[in-house]
């Protein structure tokens, strides 16, 4: 079972000879005397999805805005593309963990692309890029979004607008901060099936910080555990089946309840109190097996 | 001008017959269009505190200006709100403390200090009409300066509204999306200060910021795009402000704040319109 979900397994050598290769090395972040993390080493190859997971606070949407810039931190990023030719600036997309904006504001998808992919002032001339628009609103399967208010769309709707930005201009590597926390069911799965596409056409890198372990073992190719620093990496199965996973996240593993496959059940979870049918992924899974 | 007056001259309306309505009713044309623009981004970015102490510390760049007597009160002014702008930018993006709290403390300093060098001598009354306006007082040369505004504040629009506007709905967003968020909010933040200061003695402090918020906050009641909210908040803004002076003159009150009534009951009007337009 574990064997059928853990699918993605390319990608282990550290050779760079075949596949364009982002390398952050040394990334360390400090704000004021407080170190978020140090020595961060990430090696992560295109058409691989690297999760990073890891606590509350173990630096990990710190080091997505450091990799963009956003933040100033010691270490570099390199890159080279798959000939080798390419190398320096890649380009990054980012998606935030939850975009805050004012949910009146009358701005429409169209408005938003327009704003961010043009220079032609959006408040007085038709938009000139409107086909465009619809073709990548298309790949992420919201091209009859394109004339909604922003503040009209639902959490999964707005995370997939977010997403087809991202994509335009096509990144070399694609960030994303826990992009679906708050997304029903349906919306997860719409998200994931795009994720696998990008994986499998496009020539690009993505990092992906995700508390979602088991939708981490099915997608990932590489998984970084991360608290201050990385505290392991590898395929998904090597990271959990680490000692240290294990003591981080406080799970019960191989031996306790067998939940869907990957094989782990948060502790707090079972602190918790649940009932029949509560409806969290676990305990469905649960019942399931049960049955 | 000449050219100008005689088509005012010609139209049907008694109103126009003085010359003094004839400027009242083009700096109503200049000035209405120019705050229903700038209005939408007041809105949108929650400045309209920001704006309001604007006009608070244009104040002290009046009474600095008569005080040192080198340059003229509107060029202190001038330079004055549009230093008093970026600092409130510039620190509001250094400073952890919330923005309502920073510029309320320059708002208050602004005028605190505005109103003590005024009232020395015992001469504020000369800086009343500030308090108030008074659109009917505007020459030849005023209308040209304010027409060279309204074009300054177009092209800029024209070039980077994008920015701005993404930068209206999250700023580290903006900033993902390689936007120099300091830039952009600083030039947007003198272009507003520019602009109160340039109409505060015709428009008045007390009313200025009802001019930079009512506009948008109507039009944002019966949007849903970027254009429309554009169209309905400076279409709003000139019909209340013609509107306005038309009514004041026929029933001889302050045309400032008439215009200001008319904006006023134009939101009323929109919000109960909001939910047949807004989707």
């Amino acid at each position: 079972m574990l064997k059928r979900l853990f699918r993605h397994t390319k990608g282990e050598g550290n050779d760079c000879s075949k596949l364009c290769c982002t390398k952050i090395e040394n990334f360390t972040v400090k704000v004021g005397k407080l170190t978020i993390f140090e020595d961060v080493n990430i090696h992560v190859h295109c058409g691989q999805l690297t999760a990073v997971i890891g606590p509350n606070g173990a630096g990990k949407s710190t080091l997505l805005r450091a990799i963009l810039g956003e933040i100033s931190h010691t270490g570099t990023l390199k890159y080279a593309d798959a000939k080798g030719k390419r190398t320096g600036k890649p380009i990054i997309g980012y998606v935030p963990q939850y975009l805050k904006f004012d949910v009146s504001a009358p701005i429409t998808v169209l408005d938003l692309f327009s704003a961010c992919r043009s220079r032609r002032p959006i408040w007085l001339l038709p938009s000139n890029i409107r086909s465009e628009v619809e073709e990548s609103l298309k790949r992420v399967k919201a091209a009859d979004l394109i004339d909604r208010r922003l503040g009209a769309l639902s959490g999964g709707e707005l995370q997939r607008v977010l997403l087809a930005l991202a994509l335009n201009p096509m990144p070399d590597i694609l960030l994303l901060d826990e992009p679906v926390s708050g997304v029903d069911q349906n919306g997860l799965e719409i998200f994931y099936n795009i994720l696998e596409d990008l994986q499998n056409n496009e020539d690009m890198a993505i990092i992906l910080i995700s508390h979602d372990l088991n939708m981490v073992a099915r997608h990932a190719d590489q998984v970084v555990l991360m608290n201050k620093g990385v505290v392991c990496s590898g395929t998904p199965e090597e990271v959990f089946r680490d000692s240290r996973t294990r003591k981080i996240f406080g799970m019960l593993t191989e031996g306790g309840v067998n939940h869907g496959g990957t094989g782990f059940v948060w502790v707090e979870h079972k602190k918790k109190k649940h009932q029949q049918g509560c409806g969290c992924p676990d305990c469905a899974a649960t019942e399931e097996d049960g049955e | 001008m000449d050219f100008i007056y005689s088509i005012l001259g010609s139209l049907p309306f008694s109103w126009l017959e003085y010359d003094f309505m004839k400027n009242a009713f083009l700096a109503v044309l200049l000035i209405t269009p120019l705050f229903g623009l700038l209005s939408t981004m007041v809105v949108s970015n929650r400045m309209a505190f920001f704006s309001d102490s604007l006009g608070h510390g244009a104040f002290t760049g009046l009474a600095i200006g008569a005080v040192v007597g080198i340059i003229s009160p509107m060029q202190s002014l001038i330079l004055f709100s549009v230093t008093f702008a970026l600092l409130i930018t510039w620190i509001k993006n250094k400073s952890s403390a919330s923005t309502d709290t920073i510029i309320g403390v320059f708002s208050s300093t602004g005028i605190a200090v505005g109103l003590m060098m005024m009232s020395y001598g015992g001469g504020f009354n000369k800086f009343s009409n500030y308090l108030v306006g008074d659109v009917l007082s505007i020459t030849h040369q005023e209308l040209g300066s304010l027409l060279l505004v309204l074009i300054m504040v177009f092209v800029l629009w024209g070039i980077m509204f994008n920015k701005l506007l993404v930068l209206s709905i999250n700023q580290s967003f903006a900033r993902s999306r390689g936007i120099d968020v300091m830039l952009t909010e600083g030039i947007f933040a003198a272009m507003v200060a520019v602009v109160v200061a340039i109409s505060i003695q015709w428009v008045g402090l007390l009313i200025i910021n009802s001019l930079l918020v009512l506009p948008a906050a109507a039009a944002r009641n019966v949007s849903n795009s970027v254009k429309q909210y554009h169209a309905v908040s400076i279409g709003s803004a000139m019909i209340s402000g013609i509107s306005g002076l038309i009514l004041a003159y026929h029933f001889n009150m302050a045309a400032g704040a008439t215009i200001v009534v008319i904006s006023a009951l134009i939101f009323f009007v929109t919000l109960l319109l909001k939910p047949r337009f807004v989707r």
